[in-house]
């Protein structure tokens, strides 16, 4: 599932990258995850995070037809954020799918 | 144009008035509230949700999402009024009125906005009050459940412009519906009196201010709030 989700977290980039035209977005696609996507030194805006979890919400279900929602409170008050690198996002959607942390709607 | 217009409240009332008007003129409406809806129409969908359950909202536009594939304007219209002195006001009860009336407002407004952030276009259309500016003794808690949402309008229109979706706010007067009709015949005289113009408001005259804003032509009206009667703010 893991590789799953990463290539569906990469794909929404990209797509992102396409609609602000945001270079940075868009060579994110060759490194290995750990860059960092949001916070200091992310490459991106908020605006472009939350356009981001809106098009993940939207394919997550498409693919695993289950509804979630990204920002939840479990997610903004962690220490560390979730939403940090592609990896960090990655596992925490896949937690969402397979654990209790799960938002089944 | 056949629009996608979802409407909140629409089981009786402005909401309902409001949802029929727009299906007459030919649009897709999808409403909501916490009962069932005796509108009949191909091009309504009701949806039996309480507005102030995360879960619930999520899930209509979400699904709303998936059967229209876009949503052209929200107009948040649900809302509940109880008007009393603030050392008679239960907790509970003002509790109820911010969650029905503010939040409810903020939670269909994040969930539209995803949707219409990705078609960059939209037209949210809130619900405030003249109560607001009259700053009318004996409704404290509704008149600040409705100043709340004339800040989040506000700053709202800031957060979404660059998506090419606006965000307004009509502040009717009295209207004669179910909403108020609990409430004091003296109190919403005591409004009346303080408005530019001394009448009851008309569902047309709300229908006319909603139109203005849902506008495809009005993408350069964002932030603002008109208040019927005439009441300045």
């Amino acid at each position: 599932m893991k590789n799953k989700v990463i290539s569906i977290i990469i794909e929404a980039l990209k797509e992102l990258a396409a609609d602000f035209g945001n270079d940075n977005i868009e060579n994110i696609a060759d490194t290995d995850g750990e860059t960092i996507l949001y916070g200091m030194d992310g490459i991106l805006e908020s605006i472009e995070l939350v356009s981001l979890f809106a098009d993940l919400e939207e394919i997550i279900f498409d693919e695993f037809g289950r509804d979630i929602t990204l920002a939840d409170e479990k997610a903004m008050s962690q220490n560390n954020s979730p939403f940090r690198t592609v990896n960090s996002l990655s596992d925490y959607i896949e937690s969402l799918l397979t654990g209790d942390a799960g938002d089944d709607r | 144009m056949n629009q996608i217009i979802v409407i909140t409240g629409t089981s009786r009332g402005i909401g309902r008035k409001l949802a029929e008007y727009y299906l007459d003129a030919g649009n897709t409406v999808i409403g909501c509230s916490r009962g069932n809806s005796k509108i009949e129409e191909p091009k309504y969908c009701h949806y039996e949700i309480d507005v102030t359950d995360e879960n619930q909202v999520i899930s209509m536009i979400r699904d709303v999402r998936r059967k229209h594939g876009r949503i052209d304007a929200l107009v948040n219209n649900a809302g509940i009024a109880s008007m009393n002195h603030v050392l008679m006001t239960p907790y509970e009860t003002a509790k109820k009125i911010i969650a029905t009336n503010f939040l409810g407002t903020f939670l269909f407004a994040r969930e539209v906005s995803k949707i219409m952030m990705k078609k960059k276009y939209g037209r949210i259309v809130n619900f405030s009050t003249v109560a607001v500016p009259l700053r009318l003794e004996g409704e404290a808690i509704y008149a600040s459940s409705k100043a709340a949402i004339v800040f989040f309008t506000e700053i709202l229109s800031k957060e979404v412009a660059e998506f090419g979706i606006t965000v307004n706010a009509i502040g009717p007067t009295p209207v004669a519906t179910d909403l108020i009709k609990n409430v004091p015949e003296s109190s919403i005289d005591n409004l009346v009196k303080r408005q530019t113009i001394q009448r009851f408001g008309k569902i047309g005259d709300i229908v006319n201010v909603v139109d203005f804003f849902i506008n495809p032509e009005s993408g350069f009206i964002t932030g603002q709030v008109i208040y019927l009667g005439g009441v300045l703010d």
